[in-house]
């Protein structure tokens, strides 16, 4: 039992992390906490529904490509106005983007989930040694381990991926010496666009069901776990995410059945007492220690 | 206020204009829908319903800059406890056998129990305050987020004390025009007298400038516990006057709806000004009955259009979303009414016309309003 536990807080946990990462990497840049985050999923979900007949590798390649497009438009059209102006505009910009989309579809879709069997075959169990699992748990696990080394390379080896950096940790400083501001934010949301569209996948591969409220979870648990990391860290909103998902699944396996019910409540609990514990996060950052 | 008696008579008027401005127009549009239809009055009471939530989340969110995200569940646990305290007994035991005996035999008048529940919310919203205004204002509402979420699962769950997610029924329906009116007017004077405070007045400065605010000697966590206590109790008294106008509530209608809503009726209209929450839950009430009307289908030069549902949301949220672009500090500017007008010198009179937040007019008469003037002293 302890290893399938083991197994599914890390499959969990890695979904959580990608989705964190997602917010992490567009909060880095321009302190905005993308709340419409959650609707990039959506709308990956959505575009997975629509093209489901095709081959996989071609519902892989659209739902990619569209999140990504509409992840960059999303800038454009919306956050790009409201560029520096406080956190406070800045987040309920977000928040009235996810409104906006989630009605929208709700409007081209309808409210009701759908049924979408377009990963079905990943739901096989499989056992490796002595823990049975399924195809997906592995999918997730490698998936998100790709994504964290790719990003990780990019980051630290290619020239955008440095200027993206620079421009974390001191946005003006950055502009100063080169780094062009609309090209590093549109790659910061091109970037959250495709740990979207991978926490969209996996997402339906799992529920197997889309409805316009889909983005709302992911939102929420990414929020939280980019603030329990410590805001602007890149690596403190995956070990965010991990230990979210760890205590999510810790909290499933282990809570009296009278009291499951309340699962959730006792996961955004702990978020709350956690942040009590140390205010600014597990890893704090200085990038957004306030200079006077 | 018996410091107004000492003010020229320009300058009292000019001290309470920010109060009485909007409880005039507020009274004003009550008594124009008392000649109109039975569903335009409804329309009327949903909009000053929202004010009083609106007007209890600028208590916070205005005065002290911090946004909130979890408010909307002080208006949760408004709603159940009154529901709880004046349902029928009757129909509570059928409803809700299992309640402890205090609760199942309460039966209550609606203004004790408006009142009692505002006092449960306060109380929650002190012990939650204490705690989470430790945080840094990104972080706040991303807590209070949490605790909608908790409220949200709590009362989704709890069968035993709110029928879990089927709805409470039963609930005596006394909200109508005149007693919504009558706590608009009561949460507009506790948000005017909030805001000319000590508390307020602190609160207001470390919005405009925190680290000064914090060198001045502002504990700015205790008066943001202060504000988010207050606050609490008149959407709390919101969320009661919603049970009591829809006879019956579940947990689905406390969520993240009501809280966009709220939020952009603050926002549109401008956060930084009590003049601010009337006129963009004003604004977003009247943009809201629209669209609801043409949600229903409307037939534009013969082409009829089908029904829309989310129509509605998505009006709103892209009139929140131009406001944010074009006009971030609402529509009012953030800009108290001020009358009669000060006269300024021309060139002050053109920088405070560029949208400036909260600078002159209102401003100084903030001032003049809370400390004692000078010569005075």
């Amino acid at each position: 039992m302890g290893f399938e536990v083991a197994v599914n807080a890390l499959s969990l946990g890695s979904l959580y992390a990608l989705i964190a990462l997602g917010i992490a990497l567009v909060f880095g840049i321009m302190e905005l906490i993308n709340f419409a985050y959650g609707d990039l999923v959506m709308v990956g979900g959505y575009v997975i529904l629509l093209t489901h007949g095709e081959g996989w590798l071609f519902v892989v390649g659209a739902t990619v490509v569209a999140v990504i497009v509409c992840a960059v438009l999303m800038e454009r059209i919306a956050f790009r106005p409201v560029r520096g102006a406080d956190p406070a505009t800045l987040l309920v910009t977000s928040f009235a983007v996810s409104y906006l989309l989630e009605n929208l579809a709700r409007i081209i879709f309808g409210a009701r989930p759908k049924t979408v069997d377009a990963f079905s075959m990943l739901a096989n169990p499989v056992d490796v040694g002595p823990i049975s699992t399924t195809t997906l748990d592995l999918v997730t696990l490698a998936v998100t381990a790709a994504f964290l080394c790719g990003l990780a390379l990019f980051l630290t080896r290619s020239t955008a991926g440095i200027a993206m950096r620079g421009a974390a940790e001191d946005f003006r400083t950055a502009r100063l010496i080169g780094v062009r501001a609309n090209r590093v934010i549109a790659m910061a949301f091109a970037i959250s666009g495709l740990a979207a569209a991978i926490v969209a996948m996996l997402l339906l591969a799992q529920s197997g069901t889309i409805s316009p409220t889909i983005g709302l979870v992911p939102a929420l648990v990414g929020f939280v776990a980019t603030v329990i990391g410590g805001l602007g860290r890149l690596y403190g909103a995956v070990i965010g995410g991990y230990v979210l998902g760890l205590v999510t699944i810790l909290l499933q396996s282990y809570l009296p059945l009278s009291v499951l019910p309340y699962r959730d409540a006792l996961v955004f609990g702990f978020v709350i007492v956690l942040l009590l514990l140390r205010p600014q996060g597990l890893f704090p950052s200085r990038a957004l220690q306030e200079r006077v | 206020m018996t410091r107004l008696a000492k003010l020229p008579r320009a300058e009292a008027m000019r001290t309470v204009s920010p109060l009485l401005g909007p409880a005039l127009l507020v009274i004003a549009l009550v008594v124009l829908s008392t000649f109109t239809s039975g569903s335009t009055q409804r329309a009327v009471t949903n909009g000053l319903i929202s004010l009083v939530i609106v007007i209890g989340l600028y208590m916070f969110v205005g005065t002290s800059g911090v946004l909130s995200f979890g408010h909307i569940g002080f208006a949760a646990i408004g709603a159940y406890t009154s529901a709880l305290l004046t349902i029928p007994l009757a129909v509570k035991g059928a409803l809700l056998p299992d309640l402890p005996g205090f609760l199942a035999n309460a039966s209550m008048d609606g203004t004790s129990a408006a009142l009692i529940a505002g006092l449960v919310a306060a109380i929650v919203a002190l012990f939650l305050g204490m705690a989470v205004m430790r945080l840094n204002e990104i972080s706040i509402p991303i807590a209070l987020l949490s605790f909608l979420v908790i409220v949200n699962v709590v009362a989704s769950n709890w069968e035993e004390l709110t029928r879990g997610t089927g709805s409470m029924i039963g609930i005596p329906r006394t909200t109508g025009l005149g007693s919504a009116l009558a706590w608009v007017l009561v949460a507009l004077v506790a948000a005017f007298l909030f805001q000319q405070s000590r508390t307020g007045l602190k609160l207001r400065g470390a919005r405009e400038d925190e680290p000064a605010a914090r060198a001045a000697g502002i504990n700015i966590w205790r008066e943001r516990v202060i504000a988010f206590t207050a606050s609490a109790f008149f959407v709390a008294i919101g969320g009661n006057l919603i049970a009591h106008q829809l006879g019956s509530i579940a947990p689905v209608a406390f969520y993240l709806d009501l809280t966009f809503t709220t939020l952009a009726m603050l926002i549109i209209g401008g956060k930084n000004c009590l003049a601010g929450a009337v006129v963009g839950t004003f604004v977003v009430t009247a943009l809201a009955e629209i669209l609801r009307h043409a949600e229903r289908g409307i037939e534009v030069s013969g082409i009829g259009f089908g029904a829309t549902p989310g129509l509605r949301q998505v009006g709103v949220a892209l009139v929140m979303l131009a406001c944010l672009a074009f006009r971030p500090a609402g529509i009012t500017g953030g800009r108290e009414f001020v009358f009669p007008p000060r006269r300024r010198p021309k060139r002050l009179a053109r920088e405070s016309g560029t949208g400036e937040v909260d600078r002159p007019a209102s401003g100084s008469s903030l001032i003049s309003a809370a400390s004692p003037p000078n010569q005075q002293q």
